[in-house]
């Protein structure tokens, strides 16, 4: 006979608004094997607690049921409280009479009928529990980060900084990401590069990091503390440990080709750094386009480089490593408004840019070197339109959420413009302006104060005619149609998940959100760390964010790997799958259908019907094993059960459910 | 290549250029149109200020009728307006069974919206037609700079006619770069021509319709090439009067005849004016085709290919040979030009050498 204690919680109204707790309470004291029953305004807080462990301890509860809000909520708090007591942490059930009953009713009969039967069950589940106990894994102390931006590069140095190893994977040939892209930075207008390269340098030379350029992780297997990382190095054709880095060869290349850096408007050559400042200041060669790779011709670079460093027969390189954690920092890119607006030209018009391209023709070392001119024939534009919210904002074409940093890079564009072209006038179209942060909105007066105009509407359709650029919208505020003839058209674009996000996300399973952003365990609770234990997020691939706001996560998530790492052991999971070997019969079912690649099938030589008898039988990994459940519901002959929740545990449950 | 043919009301009206130059290009590339029995008016505009269920029913009526009557054949329609009704009622019946039930209801007929709907400007882009029209062709535009509007009613709502590309449609330029026309590239292809509003609401309509001529012109069309009555009518119609106007403001006036797409196609595989439909134009349109379609210096031959078995006008005995270049109808065939327009046919093109047989075609 298990001894149960019942407490039902108010949560102050978000319970007890719809809930009529107190016949709740009366109920439970009624099912059997629980000896009390009793409410609390606020469960969760420290009265509450002490008042469920003293209850513990007068009525020599063995086993408890809270229900209160979501176990994702407070499951641990409530288990962390029973450490203190007699009662094993897993020997507590919650029934969320919160989020699935209060929340969303809104009728006291029906929300109090409900939350009876969700006690009801909660009691009859928490009969069958049996205590379970944690192991501890360990934990290598080396971290990789995937993506050099400033996200990835800021938490790479915290975690250096902290005393451990990280590696760096980089897709591209230089570290910097978008930010190193960007000519300035809101609101305080400090020179991006000025702030982005010194962290470059930095990373490359902080004894405790790796930097691995032009690379991607191929596969990851493993668990928290434990992961084995297959990383591809693509072929360079450089050999880095003897280039100096001099760039003679970049000069004599006689192949050139849009620059990826300058945004299709300026050109690079084939052996290219994709920028002065470049972190590792060493050259690639782009197989794609060299002459020597693809047609066994020219050669030159080879034949100048005075340390010999041109391979043409170099090849990607594989390594496998361990690491005990890995920060994704992979980031955005823009979306691509060509197949969504062809009422903007869909790319037809050179004079229409995006916001980045536009960051690169107001750079000092861009393409222009900082003189704003149109790409198609290189004259000052006396008129500039603005477009913001372009893919953002917009269900129909684009995504429905807010890119949040474009209202403020929208106006240091239009504060840059003016600046530059003083007799120029510029147009800013709007939807809103949201520009909450330290010193945004100041900075958006004042842009306005510089001379901007800005129309709330949207621009539905822009055509070239007598060489401007027609921008047809309205401005909702007089409510009449406006039309701008405009010499160049900046379009503000929807940041949108970068193309790394879907292979690295099912990869690290790590879940994406409704707009394909890899997801954060809890929106608010835990911003950093994502549902698969020693895997977090900074930056970018978790949603839009401006500079500040990434820097700052990536220091949280180097925070968590830190504390992660401060440890040499680590607690596992105590409710995972576990097999009986006696009704196994080795078909494999579970093996398939594990998402973690936990389960594997093991050869054992046992008695069975007074025999000995060699055969097939699954085993859990209790390291990978996340408790997912998918295998119990696969196994035939029902010998995988997840501790916590057996298939007795919710069988009583829907027999508690069915009683009426 | 058999589809249900739904005429629309202005098939043997106003549009009747469009039903001559259709049935002409249709038969030299044996196109089979079967029209649907006892269709209906697809209601237009009309019906939608109306009711929503009238609608709704009208061109769901006369779907259903083509269902029943000719099963297993997708519909077809040379008005865009009536192409907008049918897709309406087609894409509102394909929602759900709800919405099944519904119209199912209004018109006591089963409609299970099985059939696809076609505008003519669908049809004769699908590659396969293209090839059989290419086929055809005699004498080719010789690079006349036709502006091809689409119209609003063909694009939109995009979702639900499903044209191929509602901001930048390239079907009906691809046609008359097909039929050896240059196909500029303009910023109005899409734009409104005023629809109704032209009757109601003149003074702002006429400024829809003054646009789209001015963007033509600055961009160097010769001709509007378009896949609508209304459209046609609209542009045709208002030409004079809008001229006249920009006249008395002391702007240039603009002299762009105004084709349906498939007059084009029909002169470029050697149809004459009459055949056509051409002659029947507000804004006189013979002489920039009869331009277009006689290379100078040109090598007149015969033709048979262009000409119906059954027509009138048909050559006794022509040789076979091909490719063949047959010179239009002679311009002096009687045409009614709209009273202030200004007079239209270039020299060479009156000085065209003409065959026997076009003479003949002419006089017909």
């Amino acid at each position: 006979m298990s001894r149960i204690g019942v407490f039902i919680c108010h949560c102050g109204s978000n319970i007890a608004g719809t809930v009529d707790v107190a016949r709740v309470v009366e109920a439970a004291r009624s099912f059997p094997n629980v000896v009390v029953a009793d409410d609390n305004k606020y469960t969760c807080s420290d009265p509450g607690q002490q008042s469920i462990k003293e209850a513990i301890v007068e009525y020599n509860l063995d086993r408890i049921v809270i229900a209160s809000c979501s176990p994702r909520m407070h499951e641990l708090t409530f288990r962390k409280m029973l450490k203190d007591t007699s009662i094993n942490p897993y020997m507590l059930e919650i029934a969320n009479i919160r989020e699935q009953c209060s929340w969303v009713h809104k009728d006291i009969e029906a929300g109090t009928v409900k939350a009876i039967d969700l006690v009801k069950m909660a009691t009859a589940k928490v009969d069958k529990d049996t205590p379970l106990f944690t192991t501890t894994i360990p934990i290598n102390k080396r971290a990789l980060v995937i993506g050099g931006g400033i996200a990835g590069m800021q938490a790479a140095l915290d975690i250096a900084d902290a005393g451990y190893p990280v590696t760096i994977v980089e897709a591209e040939p230089s570290l910097g990401g978008k930010m190193v892209m960007l000519d300035k930075t809101f609101p305080t207008m400090d020179c991006s590069a000025c702030i982005c390269t010194p962290k470059m340098a930095d990373v490359g030379s902080h004894p405790n990091i790796t930097v691995k350029t032009l690379s991607e992780v191929e596969q990851v297997s493993g668990y928290v503390g434990n992961f084995e990382v297959t990383i591809r190095e693509k072929a360079k054709y450089v050999d880095y440990a003897t280039c100096t880095g001099c760039g003679l060869c970049e000069t004599k290349c006689p192949t050139k080709v849009a620059s990826e850096f300058d945004q299709g408007l300026g050109q690079r050559k084939a052996i290219y750094k994709p920028f002065a400042q470049a972190v590792p200041s060493k050259p690639t060669i782009d197989a794609a386009h060299c002459r020597k790779l693809t047609s066994d011709k020219c050669g030159v670079c080879e034949k100048l480089c005075p340390t010999k460093a041109i391979n043409f027969a170099d090849e990607d390189k594989l390594t496998t490593e361990t690491y005990g954690a890995i920060v994704v920092a992979i980031g955005y890119k823009l979306i691509d408004w060509g197949a969504l607006y062809g009422e903007y030209g869909g790319g037809r018009y050179s004079d229409v840019i995006s916001g980045l391209q536009f960051e690169r023709l107001v750079n000092a070392s861009g393409p222009t070197e900082g003189h704003i001119t149109r790409p198609s024939d290189g004259t000052e534009p006396k008129t500039v339109a603005i477009i913001k919210c372009v893919g953002s904002r917009d269900p129909e074409k684009g995504r429905s959420y807010c890119s949040r940093a474009c209202c403020m890079y929208g106006a240091k564009h239009a504060h840059q413009y003016l600046d530059k072209v003083p007799d120029g006038r510029c147009y800013v179209f709007y939807m809103d302006v949201r520009t909450p942060g330290k010193g945004y909105d100041e900075f958006y007066m004042n842009t306005q104060h510089d001379g901007a105009v800005y129309l709330r509407g949207r621009v539905s359709k822009i055509f070239e005619q007598g060489g401007k650029l027609i921008c047809k919208g309205e401005d909702t505020l007089i409510g009449k149609q406006v039309e701008v003839a405009a010499d160049m058209v900046v379009l503000e674009t929807a940041m949108v998940p970068a193309d790394a996000a879907d292979r690295l996300g099912s990869m690290l399973g790590v879940t994406r959100d409704k707009d394909l952003w890899l997801s954060e365990a809890h929106p608010k609770l835990r911003p950093v760390e994502t549902n698969s234990g020693g895997i977090y997020l900074a930056g970018t691939c978790q949603g839009p964010k401006d500079i500040p706001d990434s820097v700052a996560q990536a220091s949280a998530a180097a925070m968590k790997v830190a504390i992660l790492f401060s440890k040499d052991e680590l607690e596992s999971n105590a409710m995972i799958a576990g097999s009986d070997a006696s009704l196994c019969n080795g078909c494999g079912a579970c093996v398939n259908i594990c998402p973690y690649s936990a389960i594997t099938l093991e050869e054992v030589t046992r008695r069975e019907n007074s025999r000995m008898v060699t055969r097939q039988v699954s085993r859990v990994n209790p390291g990978l094993c996340q408790g997912c459940g998918a295998c119990t519901v696969a196994c035939k002959p029902g010998a995988m059960d997840l501790k916590g929740f057996s298939d007795e545990q919710i069988m009583k449950e829907v027999e508690a459910l069915c009683q009426w | 290549m058999k589809y249900a043919y739904f005429p629309g009301c202005s098939a043997n009206s106003t549009g009747i250029s469009f039903t001559l130059s259709a049935d002409y290009v249709g038969g030299r590339i044996g196109l089979e149109l079967e029209e649907i029995p006892d269709w209906c008016c697809c209601g237009t505009s009309a019906a939608l200020v109306t009711s929503a269920d009238l609608s709704l029913a009208l061109p769901a009526r006369s779907l259903a009728l083509a269902e029943q009557h000719l099963p297993g054949l997708d519909v077809a329609t040379p008005c865009a307006g009536c192409f907008a009704s049918l897709k309406g009622a087609q894409h509102y019946v394909r929602r759900g069974t709800e919405q099944r039930a519904h119209v199912e209801q209004l018109i006591e007929m089963p409609y299970a919206a099985t059939a696809e709907v076609y505008s003519f400007l669908e049809v004769m882009a699908q590659p396969e037609v293209s090839e059989q029209i290419a086929s055809q062709l005699t004498t080719g535009l010789n690079g006349l700079k036709v502006a091809s509007y689409y119209g609003c009613a063909l694009v939109r709502p995009a979702d639900v006619t499903q044209f191929e590309d509602p901001e930048n449609p390239q079907s009906m330029d691809r046609l008359m770069e097909l039929a050896g026309a240059e196909a500029i590239s303009w910023a109005y292809k899409t734009e409104c021509c005023g629809a109704s509003h032209q009757i109601s609401e003149p003074k702002g309509a006429r400024l829809l319709v003054e646009r789209i001529f001015a963007d033509a012109a600055a961009n160097g069309a010769e001709a509007i090439a378009c896949a609508c009555p209304l459209c046609l009518l609209n542009l045709d119609l208002r030409e004079a009067e809008i001229n006249a106007t920009r006249q008395a403001r002391g702007e240039q006036p603009f002299d762009i005849p105004i084709y349906y797409f498939t007059e084009l196609l029909g002169a470029a595989m050697g149809g004459s004016a009459k055949q056509l439909g051409i002659d029947r134009h507000f804004w006189p349109a013979e002489a920039l085709v009869q331009r277009a379609v006689s290379p100078s210096p040109a090598e007149p031959v015969l033709d048979d290919a262009g000409l119906k078995p059954d027509s009138a006008d048909a050559p006794a005995a022509a040789p076979t040979a091909a490719p063949m270049a047959a010179p239009m109808a002679t311009p002096e065939q009687p045409a009614e030009p709209a009273a202030e327009a200004p007079a239209a046919a270039p020299a060479e093109a009156a000085a065209t050498p003409a065959t026997a047989v076009a003479k003949e075609v002419a006089d017909e």
